[in-house]
């Protein structure tokens, strides 16, 4: 189910998919109790996050468990509980399917006229950002990183399409490259507690580069990437998030494969766009205790 | 000026914040008041000892040759004999570290409420905190109260300002023992055991963890781990003049655990060694600093030059309300003598006292910045250092 989504709308980030696949499983459920269907829940995001190991499904579906399950309280009733959950269910997909233009109206303006922006990988996030400030008619020129493994030839594509000046560049040459940028904007695949992200790897470097050159290092991510997670270093990142699905299925020892992800420190970024509004990454933390406790 | 180590913090009223009494000993006048004070609790003043250097002279300076209780009449009428007791034990440093300390508080207060009889024409909610004032003086001249404490006593004050007027004697005296008891399951013990779960899951095998002194908090997290098989070894780092890390050394050797012991004078040599540091606090203050004993900010800051990881370990009780950037404005000098040394019979600083240019110090806290502290551990889950108003704020709605 989830599959068949992602592939018909490459538009929907997964972990939009992977909720509205829990929205139609929870309609779908048949279990008696309210116990019952959140272990239910709780092993579809297992599978989920098998099919596709991405921080954001993890996220996504912690956060819509917790969403719905704040019902459980209210109503004795299981069918009328059910109902108020798919309501608040819908709900939520639909806040979160409008969170990424909340967050390029935010960050558009932080884009200068003859701005020279650099960009890693291909994050559909920062390319509506991009988009929102072209609308805007100013002038700015973008350098991509070429992002091996699966190189992200897609997003300088996409960015010639909108008539945005753009430039692929190696992944080895972002330290050559970063006199001449005026700010970076990188994706998230998943913002952690300390206020740190996880990204493409190359991220890492990208940020310690810019810190080094004194440039603003920008974050633009959607709440739902919110995670629980707190990563001391790069190998405190969990394997499950490091490679893809299928290399965690097929190899038996990790330590041969080349993570797809790295872990950016808190300190490395200077703001982050969300659709909560412009956070610091000390906020992050705040934001993250007023939605778990 | 009930309790002294308690600041007023009224935002919406405009009153100046007065200072506590214990950090203005250098100002004459406020010497006056106290004494005033505690004359009318009929509590003994305890007088300063040996010269101060002048940086820290508006903090008090005792010596443990001279503990309060000389000065007191046995049996004491004004004080309850569980608070004596409990003051020499503080004084001496009987009873010592933070979790201790307040358990120790709490167990006498509740001798104390279980000894109570109420007054004809008194109110138990309004009286017994009027009784619990003098001994707080007590303790506090005994040995000047931790934040932890002090948020024990505040506790306790609202719960029994709480008590309704027509509640029974025996009946709220009941109703306070088990608040009490509750109060140290939950903060204490409860919490101990949620911190020990998140901090396990930042212990791979392999690691090589760093300690520095003895926290109650630590050593339970680290023999929890031990006990749920995870394979580390543990450096033990120390300093003088209290040398408390041996016995965080004794406890972890006895359970099997591996451990190296170092004086914190070869901190840098052992460094590149070390995989994370755990440290336990003594209050985390609202500005995200936390404080804890001497060196341990010396300790944070190294690791930070060695990019190790520094994680603290603390409960959510010994969160304070106060802001404080350095360690100089509120600290506790301990006793000097305590750097007198004896070796091979020679006693080096026998005469200290003689030479006139010559001061000793005796620190006992020291302020950590948030930029050295990666990760806090609290029984409400894993913070950054700078959330630390965050948990003060849902903590105060919650109340």
């Amino acid at each position: 189910l989830d599959e068949t989504q992602v592939r018909q709308d490459p538009e929907v980030p997964s972990a939009v998919a992977a909720i509205r696949t829990l929205l139609e499983f929870l309609k779908r459920d048949q279990s008696e109790t309210i116990l019952g269907l959140r272990e239910n829940l709780t092993q579809t995001i297992r599978r989920l996050e098998e099919a596709d190991s991405s921080v954001a499904v993890s996220s996504g579906g912690e956060l819509f468990l917790r969403f719905i399950s704040l019902t459980s309280l209210e109503h004795p009733d299981l069918s009328q509980c059910k109902k108020v959950m798919v309501e608040r269910g819908e709900l939520f997909l639909k806040k979160i399917s409008l969170s990424r233009s909340k967050v390029a109206k935010l960050c558009h303006t932080f884009i200068k006229d003859g701005a020279k922006i650099l960009t890693h990988s291909s994050s559909r996030v920062v390319l509506k950002v991009l988009e929102s400030a072209a609308a805007d008619k100013k002038r700015f020129t973008v350098y991509v990183t070429e992002s091996q493994p699966d190189s992200a030839g897609q997003m300088a594509d996409k960015l010639q399409n909108l008539n945005i000046p753009v430039t692929v560049v190696l992944d080895a040459a972002v330290g050559y490259i970063m006199e001449k940028v005026d700010l970076v904007i990188v994706g998230a695949e998943g913002v952690v507690e300390s206020g740190g992200i996880i990204n493409k790897i190359g991220t890492y470097q990208l940020a310690v580069c810019s810190k080094a050159h004194n440039k603003p290092f920008y974050v633009v991510a959607e709440s739902f990437k919110f995670v629980r997670l707190y990563p001391l270093n790069q190998q405190d990142v969990p394997e499950r998030f490091k490679y893809k699905a299928d290399t965690l299925k097929a190899v038996e020892d990790l330590a041969e494969e080349h993570p797809m992800i790295d872990y950016t420190p808190p300190s490395l970024i200077t703001l982050l766009f969300t659709d909560l509004g412009v956070l610091t990454p000390s906020a992050v933390s705040d934001e993250l205790i007023k939605l778990y406790l | 000026r009930g309790v002294p180590y308690q600041t007023v913090t009224l935002i919406h009223q405009s009153m100046v914040k007065r200072l506590p009494e214990h950090v203005q000993v250098d100002d004459p006048a406020v010497v006056k008041r106290l004494a005033k004070k505690l004359e009318r609790q009929q509590i003994p003043l305890r007088s300063d000892y040996g010269y101060k250097v002048s940086l820290f002279s508006h903090l008090h300076q005792y010596s443990r040759k001279a503990p309060l209780t000389q000065l007191l009449s046995i049996p004491s009428t004004v004080i309850h004999p569980s608070i004596v007791r409990l003051g020499l034990q503080y004084s001496q440093g009987i009873v010592a570290g933070s979790n201790a300390r307040s358990v120790a508080l709490l167990h006498a207060f509740k001798q104390v409420i279980r000894d109570y009889t109420t007054p004809p024409n008194e109110e138990l909610s309004r009286d017994l905190v009027n009784k619990l004032k003098p001994y707080i003086s007590f303790l506090n001249q005994c040995r000047p109260l931790s934040a932890s404490m002090g948020n024990a006593i505040k506790y306790i004050k609202k719960e029994i300002s709480n008590i309704p007027s027509q509640c029974k004697e025996e009946e709220a005296k009941t109703k306070l023992l088990t608040c009490i008891d509750r109060y140290i399951e939950e903060k204490i013990v409860l919490a101990a055991k949620a911190i020990s779960k998140y901090a396990i899951e930042k212990i791979s095998d392999g690691d090589v963890i760093l300690v520095y002194g003895y926290s109650s908090l630590v050593n339970n997290i680290l023999c929890e781990a031990f006990e749920k098989s995870r394979k580390f070894r543990v450096i033990v780092v120390d300093s003088r003049p209290r040398l408390e890390g041996r016995e965080a050394l004794r406890r972890l050797v006895q359970r099997g655990i591996s451990c190296t012991y170092v004086l914190i004078s070869a901190l840098s040599y052992i460094l590149p060694e070390v995989s994370k540091v755990f440290l336990g606090a003594h209050a985390l203050l609202a500005n995200g600093y936390v404080m804890s004993r001497v060196g341990t900010s010396q300790i944070a800051l190294v690791a930070r030059t060695y990019n190790v990881p520094v994680l603290v370990c603390c409960e959510t009780y010994k969160f304070c309300e106060r802001v404080q950037t350095d360690s100089f404005v509120s600290n506790e000098l301990d006793d000097p003598d305590d750097l007198m040394v004896t070796r091979k019979g020679k006693t080096q600083l026998e005469n200290w006292q003689d030479v006139s240019s010559l001061g000793l110090l005796n620190l006992v806290y020291d302020v950590t910045p948030p930029d050295f502290v990666d990760l806090v551990i609290t029984d409400l889950g894993m913070i950054p250092c700078t959330s630390v108003p965050v948990v003060l704020r849902v903590k105060n709605l919650d109340q």
